[in-house]
């Protein structure tokens, strides 16, 4: 196929889709308006019903639980998938990164992000425990918090030595996180079903809205979530880290 | 209000066009934890704090780092040596 011919091909096919695309935007709701009942059902019902002032947290872990569910078992397949692909192969060999050698290509790491980097993890932990414990009462909740948590292992990478972080996250210590944490989840919906309900049906005492300990399973989700989140996510950037600084195949240039 | 969205709006079609238009892989990874950062700040604008933080880390941290990781990979086994030229 020929530039030109492609050029004409493409062009007579965007006008084809740009035509598609203004139709079907023709046809959408007016700016900011809102047509589905279900939004205001919800808006209206969520906190007596379940005790959740997090409406999103409610629908999410709660009147959508199932759908959430797949998501975290798609999340969860995905990091397998990157630490399966890469795992350290049979010609590859070890070689952590000497940051303190003479002959070191790349800069090392300056005071300031150091510095920035370890004032930072504190406030970045705390934030991400927040986040979680309070998922059912305001925004955020256990994928927000959840990825908070996994920066601050990759604070501690960018303020320290890669060396530092391989001490700070023991593997088996997030591949346990990242299936406890989606094991969580199917265990609470297997609770209801214990409890003679049906499948992650909220059978807790819900409390009193707006307190910590409300929202009966929404906020044991959340914690799942958060788990699960932050494991895997660690375990993905260690794994790339690995990949990038301490494995060498044969040849490669360190 | 209006205004503001309007305005980021703007910038989330000034940051895509700035990722497609940007043709080497490391300088695309940088420009594209730009516009994860805005289009963290629409969501923001939009009244959606939890996904805004969620998109800061995900689209401004983790993506261009996987990205600049897998790069350094590439390079270290003697492969896309200066991009596509």
């Amino acid at each position: 196929m020929t530039p030109v011919l492609r050029r004409r091909l493409f062009l007579a096919a965007a006008v084809v889709v740009g035509a598609l695309l203004l139709w079907g935007l023709s046809g959408l709701p007016d700016y900011g308006i809102y047509q589905g009942p279900y939004g205001d059902v919800l808006n209206a019902v969520a906190v007596s019903e379940r005790h959740a002032t997090n409406v999103v947290a409610a629908v999410a872990f709660d009147y959508r639980g199932i759908d959430t569910m797949g998501e975290e078992f798609i999340l969860f397949a995905a990091v397998i998938g990157v630490a399966v692909l890469l795992r350290a192969q049979r010609d590859e060999t070890e070689q952590p990164p000497d940051e303190d050698a003479a002959d070191r290509r790349a800069p090392g790491t300056s005071n300031a992000v150091r510095v920035l980097g370890l004032a930072l993890l504190g406030p970045t932990v705390l934030f991400g425990i927040y986040l979680v414990a309070h998922g059912h009462l305001s925004p955020g909740g256990g994928f927000s918090g959840g990825v908070l948590l996994a920066t601050g292992a990759l604070l501690v990478y960018l303020s320290g030595e890669y060396v530092t972080l391989r001490r700070v996250r023991p593997e088996v210590l997030l591949d346990v996180a990242a299936a406890t944490g989606t094991a969580g989840f199917v265990a609470v919906g297997i609770l209801g079903l214990a409890a003679g309900a049906a499948f992650l049906q909220n059978v807790l005492p819900l409390g009193q809205p707006g307190t910590l300990l409300s929202a009966g399973t929404i906020a044991l989700i959340n914690l799942a979530v958060a788990v699960e989140v932050a494991g895997g996510f660690v375990l993905l950037l260690s794994e790339f880290l690995e990949q990038t600084l301490v494995l060498r195949r044969p040849g490669e240039i360190t | 209000m209006i205004v503001l969205e309007v305005a980021v709006f703007l910038l989330v079609a000034a940051g895509g066009t700035a990722v497609v238009l940007t043709r080497d892989p490391l300088d695309q990874a940088i420009v594209a934890s730009f516009y994860g950062l805005i289009l963290g700040i629409m969501f923001l604008v939009f009244q959606a704090p939890d996904v805004a933080l969620s998109q800061i880390t995900i689209g401004a941290v983790a993506l261009p780092l996987m990205i600049v990781l897998a790069l350094a990979k590439v390079r270290a086994l003697g492969g896309g040596k200066g991009g596509e030229e």
